[in-house]
């Protein structure tokens, strides 16, 4: 028998850094079908001697693909696999190959969708942001960094992983490795979810509730103090405000209670809540997320308007 | 801006033209996009601060399937050419932001075209696969992302020859019960975003983790990372839990043999 022809570290690291580009020719008639073929030419190449056998593979791979391009690693890894057996003379019919292929990617983008998209994007973005908003260049670095050193790991991790698993990763789907990890994401994810929007959804009812006139003495006395400071005793003044603010005497003579004041002793960032649950809804029914959007704009601008925001 | 800073933001739009369909390194991500294109024409605070804004909107924004999100490239790259052209620096966060949202829009217009008229490149291959031309459906596939790359490139490259005169004084004429109305409609649209993950993620198991979440959040001493690790941590007891305990249920682990044997 004739040497087995296999694939090296070096071709196996090129199809992963050519699935970098996975999604580039996404169309909608057969979607990542370009980007699949593209990946898997140094495979092709370097197992296919003759034009007829490369052509079949090339069209092989030209099929309907797609899923979360992430996952599509562990996907590739077993076709590379099986296609190695192929071109060494073991019987693998196109309806494996396919049968892979599209068997995998529907519970897989399972899997990528909510992990990627919906956990380690938002979180990374999140802890980027929070920095980025004062303007800490950390920021962004940080989110760059991360998510694509976690991203290019997975790959090629899991391309290394469906490789040397050859169709025994099939059968591993059904087992419960991966509902653990999608299940730990989404409690994360859940977790994390809420208290952003907690954090980060504002909104601020600005009309005033009551208005209360605190009692004598209750207040700091502002123009006995800028007497004192007229008077020369400048140091003096400043060191009984701040003690008397300290003290928890109140600024004004008035204190005004906003109705967000009183929301805010009830829930803090209630109406936040309310405001995603409504969206949550509104989404179920099928309006588009522009729709939405695009009223919360009208109804910022109505109710500042109006004076209630 | 100088020709040297056009060229560098076309490139930069380039960039996030191509990240916006391949979503690998995520240079269309608002938060690197604004940031970049901050660096290369001298408002980088502005930049960061505009892109973490914008992030924050864009959080839930994802392509699932053949679905088309919101473009985070266009609103990114379109929205950070206007701030730095308005040279407003940070206080033109806002305004920036709301002229961010119709450009996402123009832009899924955009993407979708594009998608539909990659369908012609895929052809192409087909009929390059026949004769097994390797570099042929390379190049192909090359070209499909260089168009995707056009797709921002070409309208950056458009509003930086708008002069900036036009840009500042359309900014200036928008009145300010608008400009804070829109800042005000801002603070309620990152909602829109968190509902459309919580759609895809929740489920009777995961919900309460959802509350937990927002009770705690209200410490405002808690940074980010703290609840983070807070959530890692719950995932992992609940899992560990659910191991321990539910296992010898009606064969909840999905794997019959481990039930049998559980059982046993």
């Amino acid at each position: 028998m004739a040497e087995k022809i296999a694939l090296s570290k070096n071709d196996r690291f090129s199809v992963c850094w050519r699935s970098t580009f996975l999604q580039g020719s996404w169309n909608y008639e057969r979607m990542q079908n370009g980007g699949y073929v593209y990946a898997m030419i140094p495979a092709i190449k370097k197992l296919y001697k003759n034009k007829e056998d490369q052509v079949a593979a090339l069209q092989r791979h030209l099929e309907f693909f797609n899923t979360q391009p992430f996952v599509a690693s562990p996907i590739i890894g077993v076709n590379l696999a099986l296609e190695e057996e192929r071109a060494n003379g073991a019987t693998v019919e196109d309806e494996a190959i396919q049968g892979v292929k599209v068997g995998m990617m529907g519970p897989l983008a399972g899997v990528g969708d909510p992990v990627f998209w919906f956990t380690v994007r938002p979180i990374l973005g999140a802890l980027g942001a929070g920095l980025a908003l004062s303007g800490n260049l950390l920021g962004p670095i940080l989110f760059f960094v991360l998510f694509n050193a976690i991203r290019f790991g997975f790959m090629w991790y899991t391309q290394e992983f469906g490789y040397t698993a050859g169709t025994a990763i099939t059968k591993d789907l059904s087992g419960g490795l991966l509902q653990k990890i999608t299940k730990g994401a989404s409690i994360l994810g859940m977790f994390v979810l809420g208290s952003l929007i907690q954090r980060w959804v504002s909104i601020n009812f600005v009309p005033v509730v009551s208005t209360i006139t605190n009692a004598e003495g209750s207040y700091i006395d502002w123009e006995a103090l800028g007497d004192m400071a007229q008077s020369g005793n400048f140091g003096q003044a400043m060191h009984d405000a701040i003690a008397q603010a300290n003290s928890g005497m109140y600024m004004d003579p008035t204190r005004v209670t906003t109705l967000q004041d009183n929301l805010n002793s009830l829930v803090p960032g209630l109406m936040p809540l309310l405001l995603t649950f409504l969206c949550m809804w509104l989404l179920k029914k099928k309006v588009s997320p522009i729709a939405i959007i695009l009223s919360l704009f009208v109804v910022g601008i109505i109710g500042h308007l109006i004076g209630l925001l | 801006m100088n020709g040297l800073s056009i060229i560098l933001v076309i490139i930069v739009a380039f960039f996030a033209g191509m990240e916006g369909i391949l979503d690998e390194w995520q240079f269309h991500q608002p938060i690197v996009a604004c940031t970049l294109i901050g660096l290369v024409t001298g408002n980088l605070e502005a930049g960061i601060i505009l892109g973490g804004t914008l992030q924050l909107m864009a959080m839930g924004w994802a392509n699932i399937g053949a679905a088309v999100a919101p473009d985070a490239a266009l609103a990114s790259v379109a929205s950070a050419i206007i701030l730095v052209k308005g040279g407003q620096g940070v206080a033109g966060v806002s305004t920036a932001i709301a002229v961010a949202i119709p450009l996402a829009v123009a832009g899924l217009f955009l993407t979708m075209i594009c998608r539909t008229l990659a369908v012609g490149f895929v052809h192409a291959m087909d009929t390059a696969a026949k004769n097994a031309e390797f570099g042929k459906i390379e190049a192909l596939q090359i070209g499909a992302i260089c168009m995707q790359g056009l797709r921002i490139a070409i309208p950056a490259a458009a509003m930086c020859f708008v002069p900036a005169e036009a840009v500042s004084a359309a900014l200036n004429s928008m009145p300010a019960w608008l400009t804070d109305g829109m800042s005000i409609g801002g603070g309620m649209v990152v909602a829109v975003g968190y509902a459309m993950v919580i759609n895809m993620m929740a489920n009777k198991e995961v919900w309460p983790f959802l509350f937990i979440g927002f009770a705690v959040a209200a410490i405002s001493d808690l940074t980010l990372i703290a609840l983070g690790i807070l959530g890692v941590s719950m995932a992992f007891i609940y899992l560990n839990l659910a191991e321990q305990g539910g296992s010898g249920g009606s064969g909840g682990s999905g794997d019959p043999l481990g039930d049998i044997l559980n059982d046993y």
